[in-house]
């Protein structure tokens, strides 16, 4: 088990090094000068030539991306010229806030879907069974950002039961009930999606499982229908379920995009839609580095909980 | 190849078909992090002659090669050691040489009907493709052939526009044996062809093999794990066993005398109308591990005439009365005439 | 369409020279996805927004992006603006239309552009294998290491927002979906026989991969178009709603409902117009989108992943029959009276099991003996209610065990007799051991199942049973999880299970049928030893007779659903007294016999749902009579203890003696 993981967290090295490639790399395909976006009217070519050496932008790119690397490693991550701080700071204060909207919206899509999935399963062709079919026909189809609005409209509008926006309230907020109020709306509207996923393939592994001749063995032997379905079943399915949990984990961190827009979250996805229109690169690098860096995370941690369920990944 | 061809009517005794020390290796690749991926040898050193118009059996239980030889045979697997001539002309000594190159002289039966036909083309498509790319026939040739084929293998003309999944397991295993025959070969290697019928289908699917070898002097290897089969349908036979070949013969002489343990291991095993059940031997004893050859004879585990020499060194196949050979060191006495039941 | 786990019994293993394939009913696509009636009603909807958006261009409408500040906002139903308007006075149903169209361009591009660059990339991938399958799915699990969306944005950002930037970010963001899901399939066909006898055809890497191949991926691929197309339709909107993809005049919905956001607290018919349009697009898209899924993937049409219940369907008649309905006398482990089970698939009735009646004694091994898709293993499974239903339903008949009828009995007992007094051993020991449990865990669950035990006290007890199948260093063993063991060794701990609960009947099916023979010898050995030992009654189902002259006391031949002939062994080996039993014996090569043409039987067994009157066996049979043909034919008895279903059952008997005719 240790041999695993500890083999698997090597694994991660290559992959992270690939990330940065691929992060810095693109980002320095960006058409235009940045330098002439961060003077704006004040560039004179005597002003874009020392920004730019300034900058290091007058080096070759290998020996740029060398440079940023070694930046990097050392938690460095450049200066975001439209916030005039650091990059690092800025992205690391917004992307708790997105994890407390992801996380909290992984946990109910999980809770959710699971529950929904085995009792459609279960009960299939059932009322139950329509029922959740039916959510999730409609679960997927929406579009998230138009759900976070009509909730907003029913229930920070109409019912004024919840805040529309923003994190903590302005004045006398910041506590944790606090927090809990405003996410609510958030996580509802980003697990949505995602619950619906869960649920459906639930419903279809576990269906698939039941069918096995193993299960037929477990009957056969006498077992109550209440283990064959919960344990034999469910565990067997849970081999197909996790790694759309994984799947999931990925759609939520970047769904908050809209979501973060739509109720004002500080989020790291409404900073990055905001770098990108005004083009600060170093912001919008690093901001990409760390999300998909912590996906990198969420995907190992996925793989160890697989090989926890089934023994037979480890060979 | 034609000028070989017109040899061959001079000196039909030599084989149409030998192979000299083949072998195949699997695995073995290079990993990312270092260090090489083990190695299975599938097949060691596999040395037979097969003479025109013979039907050659190879027995053996699951893992002992026999099917990685087969496709050896025919071009699907390249060898890793060894060579095979066929009709005289060398083939696949440590080259690529594909199954076209093997294509007009040897060809291939799968043992599962069903899938060794594309679902998605009708019969017709499927009997034309080795006409098209093996002799490069015109469409009149083609239409005659596919008729042809469909006799030969006793199926009606109108079943060429079907699809594969219209068809019964047999039915399909008669057109999986017409696309065989379509470009004429002198050799068939037939996979366990049909060991996934029913046993009333597999008298006519065997039946239909006789017939066909006589009528075109054809050249058989039929590979199986029924001994009963391949004592109804092949003259000679060779018992596979981890990747060996260790006794060959003719049928009748192998099943009514094995020389080599395994072999009368196999036959006391095979259940026979009229006979009790008996532990044929300790349950313990599996094949070995692939990855880690014994260093000697690998039955040398189950063997109950074992002794210390057996194993030192894998022992070589050596002649043992007319027409037969065995690998073993102690072999079962020559005039041990009653199979134990 | 194979009910799940039932043997075949839609298409009994069919030959003969003549036989014309049977026909099957070719229902067009159209038919097959309107099976679906979602998928039916999203055709229409969607079928609607289509036609509507393709019109656009010559419908009457206002110019989408004529302002008119002094018509801002008007409400829906407004004459002249019948959606209304938006914060610069622009027709709100104009815009709709045209911002319809736009996005379903889009989405309909970027799914085809996905589509072909991963669709060729997992097609080669998967074909190649080696080297450049891993350089190929290592680059694509680089792009996947970004969460979906963040990648989106990312080339946006580089490429600046727009709308083609937009497409091209959601269709680089799907490839390795369709990467993936084409190189699986891919893999799985590339070693298919059929692949390797296009090989032998001499059909070089290129045209295999595009004329073997590729048609049987596209299926997979217009699967994976159709349940993406709506993901890429919103996840392009949801860059426009950003500000990111369609710039203005142009809007396409999801910059309509973007801008719409602004006014939402004044003016939120703007945001539910579009965002309701949005939705059911992607709605009626996802219901055809399943129904193309359900249409072209087999193993989801007609009820296949129908949840076997706990206990097969048991529908019987009020009024049996007295021979069916009084319970036996005599010693018995089992007897079966009358029994009949159905698949039922629709209008379609396939009667695997028709009629069968049979009786174990206590201590006797009966040998069930039948061709794939006679019923034999579906007799087996009824036994205990382990049919699969849906489709399978028990029609007629009674178990008697004990002076009780089984399939009387309340679920608590019967779940109590399985695997108590009677238990069962399947075919593939791989397939019907829980993957994920160690087989000790299994075992210990076997035991606990039936009598109170603590965990280490059922271990103990699982080892010494491993022991006493003869599994060596078994305290090791228990621990292995099944794919861990050999064939062999997996069916020792599958006899083991059965034996957990001293019962005093083993019904066994096909035990030794995946195994090699050598493996076969020694299972059917401690099979033999175990039963006599313990004074075991056995149900051994097999299609090989030289297995059952070994093992059985008694043997039952069944063909097309019943038991054609029955009695001891030995005399039915000897003088068979229904034709079926004789020629399928003639047609078993016997080892010693010598090269030699072998009996066949001409044409081929009726399908279970359409079976001839009389005796199914009489279109096969050289003696059959016009008597054969009509009513149906009872078991006759013939000697003591042995009956056939023929009307010449004497005189087949007496002839197979005489041995005329061999």
């Amino acid at each position: 088990m240790h041999l695993y993981i500890a083999k698997r967290v090597a694994a991660l090295v290559p992959i992270l090094f690939g990330l940065t490639l691929i992060v810095f790399f693109i980002m320095a395909l960006i058409p235009g000068d940045p330098a002439l976006a961060i003077l704006g009217a004040y560039a004179t070519p005597d002003n874009v030539a020392r920004l730019n050496a300034q900058l290091g932008l007058d080096q070759p790119l290998p020996v740029q991306y060398v440079t940023w690397l070694t930046n990097l490693l050392q938690g460095d991550l450049g200066r975001s010229y439209s916030l005039n701080r650091p990059v690092l700071d800025e992205v690391l204060e917004r992307f708790s806030a997105t994890a407390i909207l992801a996380g909290a919206a992984l946990v109910l899509c999980t809770i959710f879907g699971l529950l929904a999935g085995i009792v459609s399963a279960v009960r299939q062709y059932g009322l139950a069974d329509k029922a959740v079919t039916l959510a999730v026909l409609v679960g997927i189809s929406m579009p998230s950002f138009w759900l976070g609005l009509l909730l907003i409209l029913l229930f920070a509008v109409e019912l004024r039961w919840l805040p529309a926006s923003g994190m903590y309230a302005i004045y006398g907020g910041g506590d944790l009930p606090d927090l809990l109020r405003h996410l609510i709306l958030p996580a509802v509207t980003l697990a949505a999606v995602a619950t619906g996923v869960v649920a459906r393939l639930t419903r279809s592994a576990m269906l698939e499982v039941l069918r096995q001749d193993y299960i037929r063995t477990a009957r056969a032997k006498g077992l109550p229908e209440r283990r064959v379905i919960y344990v034999h079943a469910f565990k067997a399915a849970l081999v197909s379920i996790i790694p759309v949990i994984g799947i999931q984990a990925g759609f939520v961190l970047g769904g908050a995009v809209y979501i973060e827009t739509v109720f004002q979250w500080p989020g790291i996805g409404r900073m990055l839609v905001q770098a990108i229109s005004t083009r600060d690169i170093l912001l919008v690098q690093g901001g990409v580095l760390v999300v998909a860096a912590s996906y990198v995370l969420i995907n190992l941690l996925v793989d160890v909980l697989q090989s926890l369920v089934d023994p037979r990944v480890k060979t | 190849m034609t000028g070989e061809r017109g040899m061959t009517g001079a000196a039909e005794t030599r084989p149409i078909l030998e192979t000299s020390g083949l072998g195949k290796t699997f695995g073995g690749a290079r990993r990312l992090l270092g260090g090489r991926a083990p190695t299975v040898q599938a097949v060691r050193d596999v040395t037979l002659s097969v003479a025109p118009g013979e039907t050659l059996g190879i027995v053996g239980e699951s893992g002992c090669g026999k099917s990685t030889l087969a496709r050896m045979l025919v071009g699907l697997v390249p060898p890793s050691q060894g060579r095979i001539t066929l009709e005289g002309k060398t083939l696949g000594e440590a080259t690529k040489a594909g199954p076209r190159a093997f294509g007009r002289t040897i060809q291939y039966v799968f043992q599962d009907p069903a899938s060794a036909l594309n679902p998605r083309k009708t019969i017709r498509r499927i009997l034309e493709a080795p006409l098209v790319h093996l002799l490069e026939a015109d469409a009149p040739a083609r239409e005659r052939r596919v008729a042809e084929l469909m006799d030969l293998v006793s199926l009606r003309p109108e079943f060429l526009e079907r699809y594969p999944h219209e068809f019964s397991g047999g039915q399909a295993q008669r057109i999986g044996i017409a696309r065989a025959l379509a470009a004429e070969p002198r050799i068939l290697v037939l996979d366990e062809p049909v060991s996934a019928l029913d046993v009333s289908i597999q008298a006519q699917v065997l039946n239909l093999l006789s017939d066909l070898r006589a009528r075109l002097g054809l050249t058989y290897l039929f590979i199986s794990h029924d001994l009963a089969v391949v004592e109804a349908i092949a003259e000679r036979v060779a018992v596979m066993y981890f990747g060996r070949v260790v006794e060959t013969g003719p049928v009748e002489d192998v099943f009514r005398a094995p020389r080599h343990p395994y072999t009368r291991l196999l036959l006391s095993s095979a259940p026979t109308i009229g006979a009790r059940a008996a532990a044929a031997d300790a349950p313990q004893a599996e094949l070995p591990d692939p990855t880690r050859p014994p260093p000697g004879c690998a039955f040398a585990g189950r063997c109950p005439n074992v002794r210390d020499d057996c194993r030192t060194s894998p022992p070589p196949l050596v002649p043992m009365g007319p027409g037969r050979a065995a690998a073993c060191i102690h072999p079962l006495p020559a005039d041990d005439a009653d199979v134990p039941a | 369409m194979k009910p799940a786990a039932a043997p075949a019994p839609v298409e009994a293993p069919v030959d003969a020279l003549d036989a014309p394939p049977r026909k099957r009913e070719r229902r067009s696509f159209l038919r097959l996805l309107l099976r679906n009636r979602l998928a039916g009603v999203g055709l229409v909807v969607l079928s609607a927004i289509v036609a509507v958006a393709i019109l656009a261009p010559i419908l009457p409408l206002a110019d989408p992006n004529a302002t008119a500040p002094a018509n801002r906002l008007l409400p829906p139903l407004t004459p002249g603006h019948l959606l209304g308007t938006d914060e610069l006075g622009r027709d709100l149903l104009s815009r709709l239309v045209w911002g319809t169209r736009l996005s379903l361009s889009m989405g309909v591009a970027a799914t085809l552009v996905a589509a072909l660059v991963g669709s060729t990339i997992g097609l080669v991938a998967g074909y190649a294998g080696g080297r450049l399958d891993n350089a190929l799915m290592r680059s694509i699990d680089m792009l996947m290491a970004f969460p979906y969306i963040l990648l989106a944005l990312a080339i946006v950002a580089v490429l600046g927002p727009g709308l083609l930037n937009a497409l091209y970010a959601v269709a680089v963001v799907n490839i390795p979906f369709f990467a993936r899901n084409i190189r699986g399939v891919t893999v799985g066909l590339a070693h298919k026989d059929f692949v390797e006898s296009a090989r032998l055809a001499g059909m070089g890497h290129g045209r295999i991969l595009v004329s073997e191949i590729l048609p049987n991926v596209m299926p997979v691929i217009v699967i994976t178009m159709s349940t993406t197309v709506g993901w890429m339709i919103l996840e392009t909107a949801g860059l426009s709603f950003l500000g990111l993809g369609s710039q203005p005049p142009q809007a396409d919905l999801g910059s309509i409902l973007g801008e719409g956001r602004k006014v939402m607290l004044t003016a939120p018919h703007v945001t539910t117009i579009a965002g309701v349009t949005i939705f059911l697009v992607v709605m009626s898209i996802n219901l055809v989108g399943d129904g193309v899924r359900d249409a072209l993937d087999p193993r989801l049409s007609a009820g296949a992943l129908a949840r076997p219940s706990a206990v097969t369907r048991i529908a019987r008649p009020k009024s049996e029959g007295a021979d069916a309905a009084a319970a036996p006398t005599g010693d018995h482990a089992l007897a079966v009276r009358r029994l009949s089970t159905r698949f039922e698939i629709g209008a379609r009735v396939l009667r695997a099991v028709e009629d069968v009646s049979f009786t174990i004694r206590r201590g006797e091994c009966l040998g069930l003996v039948g061709e794939s898709g006679s019923g034999k293993s579906v007799t087996a499974l009824s036994l205990l209610g382990l049919v699969p239903s849906p489709p399978g339903v028990i029609r007629s008949g009674r178990v008697w065990r004990a002076g009780e009828d089984v399939l009387s009995l309340p679920r608590e007992k019967l779940r109590a007799l399985r695997g108590g007094r009677v238990s069962y051993i399947f075919q593939d020991p791989l397939g019907t051991l829980h993957p994920l449990f160690s087989v000790g865990d299994q075992l210990v669950e076997a035991i606990r199942a039936h009598r109170p035990a603590s965990h280490a006290e059922a271990w103990t007890q699982a080892v010494a049973l491993l022991e006493r199948v003869r599994i060596p260093a078994a305290a090791d063993r228990a621990e292995a999880l099944p794919h861990e063991l050999s064939g062999g060794m997996r069916q020792r701990v599958a006899i083991a299970m059965a034996l957990a609960n001293e019962p005093d009947l083993i019904i066994a099916d096909e035990p030794t049928t995946a195994l090699d023979v050598t493996v076969q010898a020694q299972i059917l050995a401690l099979l033999d030893e175990l039963r006599r030992e313990h004074g075991l009654a056995l149900l051994f189902i097999t299609h090989d007779f030289g297995v059952v002259s070994q093992l059985c006391d008694r043997v039952a031949v069944m063909y097309a659903g019943r038991i054609v002939e029955e009695g001891p062994t030995a005399e039915v080996l000897a003088a068979p007294a229904h034709p079926y039993t004789r020629r399928l014996i003639a047609c078993v090569p016997i080892l010693g016999s010598g090269r030699r043409a072998l009996d066949a039987i001409p044409g081929l067994p009726p399908a279970v749902d359409a079976l001839p009157d009389g005796c199914a066996f009489a279109p096969r049979c050289p003696r059959a009579t016009g008597a054969c043909r009509e009513g149906e034919i009872p078991p006759i008895s013939v000697a003591d203890g042995r009956a056939a279903r023929c009307l010449y059952a004497g005189e087949v008997m007496r002839e197979a003696r005489e041995g005329s005719a061999a």
